[in-house]
């Protein structure tokens, strides 16, 4: 009788590993940002292309920082929350717009000037921004998608909480959810507000 | 016993060789490996180790992904730039965090990782050893000579059948 308890015991143990184990996103990895200062990058903007934003321009203030383009499908599923968070909450939303052109895959980027690709990427962001709404306090441009990797992008969308002394306090890859919005990043927000 | 050991070690070998499959290079690099074939070497060295995280269970050697080509492209600026292997990893790490490695780094949270197959080998190997000894041990102890009577009927049934 003893044995049918060992066997017994070593399978729920093994349910209970398995459980757990499968339940873990895998796209869900952690970020070894969290708790660092943001990159500093200088990246025109896409409102005023002759002007820049750095993240030291933040300072003093508690944002948010999402990676975003109009060739991202997710991007499409959050971008209505987006907008709404813009209407009701009174913390800025940074946008950096990710590889615009390059990463749409549509285009033979050996055969594109420079000026050209630029051209294009302002046009379609805005284009998008305007059917879609536009939450953003301001958009830059990461033509190259160097800052993204900077931020250890490697899925769009994804949002950085970025406290007062400019360290990031969150990162969330993938589209926000209501879900994750109320229950991680508005708690988040206003204790970083206190 | 010694073939059952054997055996296993078989088993483990073929394991061994399955998991060290070719690498294959990707057409996109040869050109640029024609231009200076010492610092594509690093290159594919270090794409083999770095894990690409859109398409997780490819390194970005082998990745088409475009998140990998562009991490090629930082790492052979890197690599022009004069920079280390170990500063190279260390950006990647800085970034992405210890699950671009390929190779897991062996440290707090991954020592089940490490050891825990090790361990499961351990386990049931010890297991196995005391069962054979178990059961070597009560085949012994019920291998006793027949009695004189149970002797007397297996006599008096062969010769029954002989008659037959």
């Amino acid at each position: 009788m003893n044995r049918y308890y060992w066997i017994l015991g070593g399978f729920a143990a093994l349910v209970a590993l398995l459980a757990v184990g499968l339940n873990l996103n895998p796209r869900d990895v952690p970020s070894p940002l969290v708790g660092k200062p943001a990159p500093a990058f200088t990246l025109s903007q896409l409102a005023e292309p002759e002007k820049s934003l750095s993240p030291k321009d933040m300072q003093g203030k508690v944002w948010l920082f999402n990676v975003w383009a109009s060739w991202c499908v997710s991007c499409r599923q959050e971008h209505p929350i987006l907008v709404e968070f813009s209407k009701k909450v009174d913390v800025p939303l940074i946008g950096l717009n990710y590889k615009e052109v390059r990463g749409d895959g549509g285009f033979d980027m050996s055969k594109m000037p420079a000026e050209e690709e630029k051209k294009l990427a302002w046009q379609r962001a805005n284009r998008w921004l305007s059917e879609h709404g536009n939450p953003y306090k301001l958009t830059v441009m990461d033509l190259d998608g160097r800052v993204g990797i900077d931020y250890g992008v490697y899925g769009v969308p994804e949002t950085y909480v970025i406290d007062k002394s400019g360290v990031i306090r969150m990162k969330h890859t993938g589209p926000i959810t209501p879900e994750v919005l109320a229950k991680r990043i508005m708690p988040l927000l206003a204790e970083l507000n206190k | 016993m010694k073939r059952l050991f054997a055996k296993l070690a078989a088993i483990v070998a073929v394991g061994m060789l399955l998991n060290a499959s070719p690498v294959l290079a990707s057409s996109a690099t040869e050109a640029a490996l024609a231009a200076d074939p010492v610092a594509e070497k690093r290159l594919t060295k270090l794409s083999e180790e770095l894990r690409c995280l859109v398409c997780q269970n490819q390194n970005i050697a082998d990745s088409n992904a475009e998140l990998a080509q562009d991490l090629r492209r930082e790492i052979r600026g890197m690599i022009k730039e004069g920079k280390s292997d170990k500063e190279i990893i260390d950006f990647m790490v800085a970034r992405y965090g210890d699950f671009v490695l390929y190779r897991p780094p062996v440290q707090g949270n991954t020592l089940l990782l490490w050891l825990g197959p090790i361990a499961l080998l351990i386990f049931g190997l010890a297991t196995l050893v005391a069962y054979q000894r178990r059961r070597a041990e009560r085949v012994a102890a019920e291998d006793k000579p027949l009695s004189a009577v149970d002797a007397g009927r297996a006599d008096a049934l062969l010769k029954e059948l002989d008659n037959k």
